[in-house]
């Protein structure tokens, strides 16, 4: 979409480790808040799905006693759906029980209703009911890698969904794993690594076993994504084929978030962090670095960031918005969370002393 | 075997399941789930009993194999069923199973 309407408004989510909020805006400066939604629950996804001139959100809810499960509301919060089947489940065959819902991603305006969904154990999921019931992606499930493929700190997840807009071509990524392509679809996988660097095993460049943090698609040059890996930064302009480093001009190439515009070509949004010994912002200084040519330069943003922030910022921890300019968002693990409406040049805290935040989202949405 | 919402007369008493109050809203607000037996029952037949009629309620007892989540707790005559048989443990008429969360997390 492009400028606002006034019939329009913002809506803003953030899942944290014991619960969610919702905050809504009429101008991204002043939120109202609800919640916590689901107290000492965590919230690892968000899906804000304003297709079918409705807004739904779908959360991955996590419950350490009672286990994961989906739920949406399509009232912004007022009242939670739960399916009483369980929205994702795994089939019985499958010995797989559910752990974590790591990614809920609505699909492109021209497929309403299909949601995708990535999960722990490492498996892909796919809705046409707008996310109420979700089925396994048996390519992915059944992929002959899958022995190989390892488990991150967090678990062993698909935690990057992007689906190109003809619907055909979708790129996933797990930790670990790496980047797996399908241009069927997700009838088949294949793994498309090349040039991304696997400096923990003995061989650094694997077929497959990266450790891809996130990736998300350029909003104007199809076939062109972009990569936050753990230690280095990528694009590739060949549908994955190649992967080329773009982190010169970053202070640190470590890293879990990757953003892109939702409309202007060349434009991302990543958070550095130190490293693997220091995994917080380089020096303590918290920053937000922009690209507007595809990873060619970058330019440190930080203005409204405090001075010192030893907190680091999850790989699901920001988003930004479908408006023009682009708003940016993302929280901090010490339960902060910043919101900039001009694409980053300016941040404000709208929220701070939550939970460590694991999920953030927003949407534009029709005014109630 | 058959579960009742409510007690019913049995020429053997009931296995009662008391829930845990976080957990009462997805048996329709009941604190107590009760079962006709007319002799003893494992644990999992006795869940997979009284859960038919809430899914949800059962999704958050066991996951989609059948395993007790790790945080639930069963005890059956005082003993948590972990220290017994497990699912396969046996229940007799009239004893009272306990559904508790343990103390985990922070």
């Amino acid at each position: 979409m492009g400028s606002m309407s006034p019939a329009e408004s913002f809506v803003l989510a953030i899942g944290t480790k014991k619960g969610l909020w919702l905050a809504t805006s009429p101008d991204r400066q002043e939120w109202s808040f609800s919640g916590p939604h689901f107290l000492m629950s965590e919230i690892p996804s968000i899906g804000i799905d304003t297709r079918d001139c409705r807004t739904r959100i779908m959360v991955g809810v996590r419950s350490e006693h009672w286990g994961p499960t989906v739920v949406h509301s399509d009232d912004l919060g007022a009242t939670w759906t739960e399916p009483e089947q369980g929205a994702i489940s795994f089939p019985e065959d499958t010995g797989a029980a559910l752990e974590r819902i790591w990614q809920i991603y609505p699909d492109a305006d021209s497929r309403p209703g299909v949601v995708w969904a990535g999960a722990e154990p490492i498996s892909v999921w796919k809705s046409t009911d707008g996310g109420e019931h979700f089925e396994l992606n048996r390519g992915l499930w059944d992929h002959p890698h899958r022995s190989d493929w390892g488990a991150g700190y967090g678990g062993a997840a698909a935690h990057s969904i992007v689906v190109n807009p003809a619907g055909d071509n979708v790129h996933i990524a797990m930790s670990t794993g790496g980047v797996y392509r399908s241009l069927d679809g997700g009838t088949s996988w294949e793994p498309r690594n090349k040039g991304i660097s696997a400096y923990f095993m003995p061989d650094p460049n694997p077929e497959f076993g990266q450790c891809v943090h996130k990736i998300a698609a350029d909003a104007g040059v199809d076939g062109r994504l972009y990569a936050q890996n753990h230690h280095g930064v990528y694009r590739t302009d060949d549908n994955g084929e190649n992967w080329d480093s773009i982190a010169d001009g970053l202070p640190a190439d470590f890293g879990f978030v990757m953003l892109t515009h939702p409309h202007r070509e060349g434009t991302a949004w990543v958070v550095p962090l130190k490293a693997d010994g220091e995994r917080i912002p380089p020096d303590g200084k918290l920053a937000v670095h922009r690209t507007d040519d595809a990873g060619a330069t970058w330019r440190r943003l930080d203005s409204g960031l405090p001075e010192h922030e030893y907190n680091s910022v999850l790989r699901d921890a920001a988003a930004v918005d479908s408006a023009e300019p682009a708003g940016v968002y993302f929280g901090t693990r010490g339960g902060t969370v910043y919101a900039s409406a001009d694409e980053g040049e300016t941040f404000a805290e709208v929220a701070a002393h939550l939970p460590d935040v694991l999920c953030v989202r927003a949407a534009v949405v029709a005014r109630a | 075997m058959s579960c009742a919402s409510g007690r019913q007369w049995s020429p053997v008493p009931d296995i009662s399941v008391v829930l845990p109050s976080v957990l009462q809203p997805l048996a329709g607000g009941q604190t107590v789930l009760t079962a006709s037996t007319d002799g003893p029952v494992t644990v999992e037949e006795l869940l997979n009993s009284l859960t038919v009629d809430f899914p949800i309620l059962a999704r958050r007892l066991r996951d989609e194999t059948g395993a007790l989540r790790r945080f639930v707790n069963i005890y059956v005559g005082g003993d948590e069923v972990r220290r017994l048989q497990g699912l396969e443990t046996h229940v007799q008429p009239g004893q009272e199973v306990l559904v508790i969360q343990s103390v985990a997390g922070g």
